[in-house]
C-alpha cells in the first residue's frame, strides 16, 4: 500500500491558445472505501492562477492552507499578484523544506501570467522538483493513463471550447481505468477575462 | 471495533456512537458515551486509540471554550472543524500523533446544520452523512439508499435505526447499544439509547412450540 495511493487522485492541466485548463476528480476515499464525492483538490491562488494537489488528502489540505498563507504574505509585501512561474518556486521551496519528511502531494500549477496573459502549466514532485512543459502536465494515481490520454487528445493552440473537450475526455477516460480515481470531476477553463468552472458527468463507480 | 454515525437533517445533526468501551477482547463498559460537547451547539464524536480520544477531545473542547471566553462568541462549526483539523495535522508529524477519528456536528446561524468527517490523518470533508469504523462498510450503502436531503428528526431516527439493525445483523462484533444525540438551534439534546430492533422468533413450518409442563 503506497502512501500516495491511500486516497487516490487524478489531476491534469493543459495549455491552449491564450488559455489554460486544469481538471481534477472529486473523490475522497480511504483505500477501497469512497467517503465523499465532493472533495476539493484544485485551489485558487489568484484570479487566473490555480493549483491542483494530488496525493494524501490531509497533506493536500495542509499544503493548500500553508501555500495560501505564503502567497498572501507575498502579495502583501510585493503589492502585486504572484506570477505563475514564481508560484512554482514558492511551492518548490515549501516542499523541499520538508526534504526528509515530505508532504505526500504532487502539485500541478496552471495559470495565465498576470501582466502578459501568457499561458503556463507546470508540475512538481513531492520534494519540489519543478517541471515546466509546453503542452500538459498530469499527476495522481493514474498518471500513466492520463499521459496516454493527453498525448492522444492534445494538440497545440486549442481554443477554450476545444480545450475543455480535450481535457474532459482525457481526465474521464483515464480515471475510469483507475479504481481509486474518479467519482466526479471538475474542470476550470482559465481565459484572459474569465474563468469557467464546470462539473463533469462522470461514472460514479 | 467502534462505530460512529452522523446524519445531517434539515436544521439539525443527528449523531450516534456505539456505547461499548473495550480493550482487546473484553467489553469493559457497556454504556460509554463517545460524544463530547465542544460548545452549546457543537458536538464531537471520537473513536480510535484509547487515551488519545479523551485527551484530544477534551483538549479541543477546552480550546473552543477559551475562544468563547476571549471573544465573547462561539466559533462556527466550520471554524471549529478547521481548528481541529489543524491540530490533528500538526500533531501527525510530531512524536505524539493522535490516533483519533472524528465526526463534528454543529449548528450555527449563518450556515445551519453541518457535519464534518475527519480521519486520524487530518483529512476533513463536509458530508450529509458520515460513518467511522468497520460499521461504515455496512452502513454507508444503507445510507446511500435511504438518505434524502432535509429529513425530519423522526425520519433521521428511522434511518439511524435501520443502520443499527444492519450492523447488528452482519457485523461480527456485538454493538447492541448506541448513544444518540441531536444538535440543533436550541442546543444539544440527549435522545434515548438505541438498540437493534428485536425480531420475534420465527415459527419454522412443520413444528409446533411445546410448553413443557
Amino acid at each position: 500500500m503506497s502512501i500516495m495511493a491511500y486516497n487516490g487522485a487524478a489531476i491534469m492541466a493543459m495549455k491552449g491558445k491564450n488559455c489554460v485548463a486544469i481538471a481534477a476528480d472529486t473523490r475522497f476515499g480511504i483505500q477501497a472505501q469512497t467517503v465523499s464525492t465532493k472533495f476539493q483538490k484544485i485551489f485558487e491562488l489568484g484570479p487566473r492562477l490555480y493549483i491542483g494537489l494530488a496525493g494524501l488528502a490531509t497533506d493536500v489540505q495542509t499544503v493548500s492552507e500553508r501555500l495560501k498563507f505564503r502567497v498572501n504574505l507575498y502579495e502583501l509585501r510585493e503589492n502585486r499578484r504572484v506570477k505563475p512561474k514564481t508560484l512554482l518556486s514558492v511551492v518548490s521551496n515549501l516542499l523541499y523544506e520538508r526534504r526528509f519528511g515530505p508532504y505526500f502531494v504532487e502539485p500541478v500549477i496552471a495559470g495565465l501570467d498576470d501582466v502578459t496573459s501568457e499561458p503556463f502549466v507546470a508540475s512538481l514532485d513531492l520534494i519540489g522538483c519543478p517541471m515546466v512543459t509546453e503542452d500538459f502536465v498530469v499527476s495522481g494515481t493514474c498518471s500513466e493513463q492520463m499521459y496516454g490520454m493527453c498525448e492522444s487528445v492534445w494538440s497545440p493552440d486549442l481554443d477554450p471550447d476545444q480545450l475543455f473537450e480535450a481535457i474532459s475526455q482525457a481526465l474521464l477516460n483515464a480515471a475510469d481505468r483507475d479504481a481509486v480515481s474518479g467519482w466526479g470531476a471538475v474542470v476550470h477553463i482559465i481565459e484572459k477575462d474569465k474563468v469557467t468552472t464546470r462539473t463533469l458527468k462522470a461514472r460514479m463507480d | 471495533m467502534e462505530c460512529l454515525i452522523g446524519i445531517r437533517g434539515k436544521d439539525f445533526v443527528l449523531m450516534a456512537g456505539d456505547s461499548v468501551a473495550g480493550r482487546s477482547v473484553v467489553a469493559m463498559k457497556k454504556d460509554h458515551d463517545k460524544m463530547y460537547q465542544l460548545s452549546n451547539r457543537l458536538l464531537m464524536a471520537a473513536c480510535g486509540e484509547g487515551g488519545d480520544t479523551v485527551q484530544f477531545a477534551e483538549y479541543i473542547a477546552k480550546n473552543i471554550q477559551l475562544y468563547r471566553m476571549r471573544n465573547g462568541y462561539d466559533l462556527s462549526t466550520k471554524a471549529a472543524a478547521s481548528f481541529t483539523r489543524r491540530n490533528l495535522a500538526d500533531y501527525l508529524r510530531s512524536s505524539t500523533p493522535y490516533f483519533v477519528n472524528l465526526l463534528i456536528g454543529g449548528y450555527d446561524d449563518s450556515d445551519g446544520a453541518d457535519l464534518y468527517y475527519m480521519d486520524y490523518l487530518g483529512s476533513m470533508v463536509k458530508l450529509p452523512f458520515g460513518v467511522h469504523g468497520y460499521g461504515s462498510f455496512f452502513v454507508l450503502s444503507v445510507m446511500d439508499r435511504y438518505y434524502k436531503e432535509d429529513m425530519t428528526r423522526d425520519e433521521a431516527l428511522v434511518l439511524l435505526q435501520r443502520c443499527i439493525d444492519e450492523i447488528h445483523e452482519r457485523f461480527i462484533i456485538n454493538l447492541n447499544s448506541f448513544k444518540v444525540k441531536i444538535v440543533d438551534k436550541e442546543g444539544i439534546h440527549v435522545m434515548k439509547d438505541l438498540r437493534p430492533t428485536t425480531k420475534p422468533p420465527e415459527e419454522t413450518p412443520g413444528t409446533q412450540s411445546m410448553d413443557i409442563v
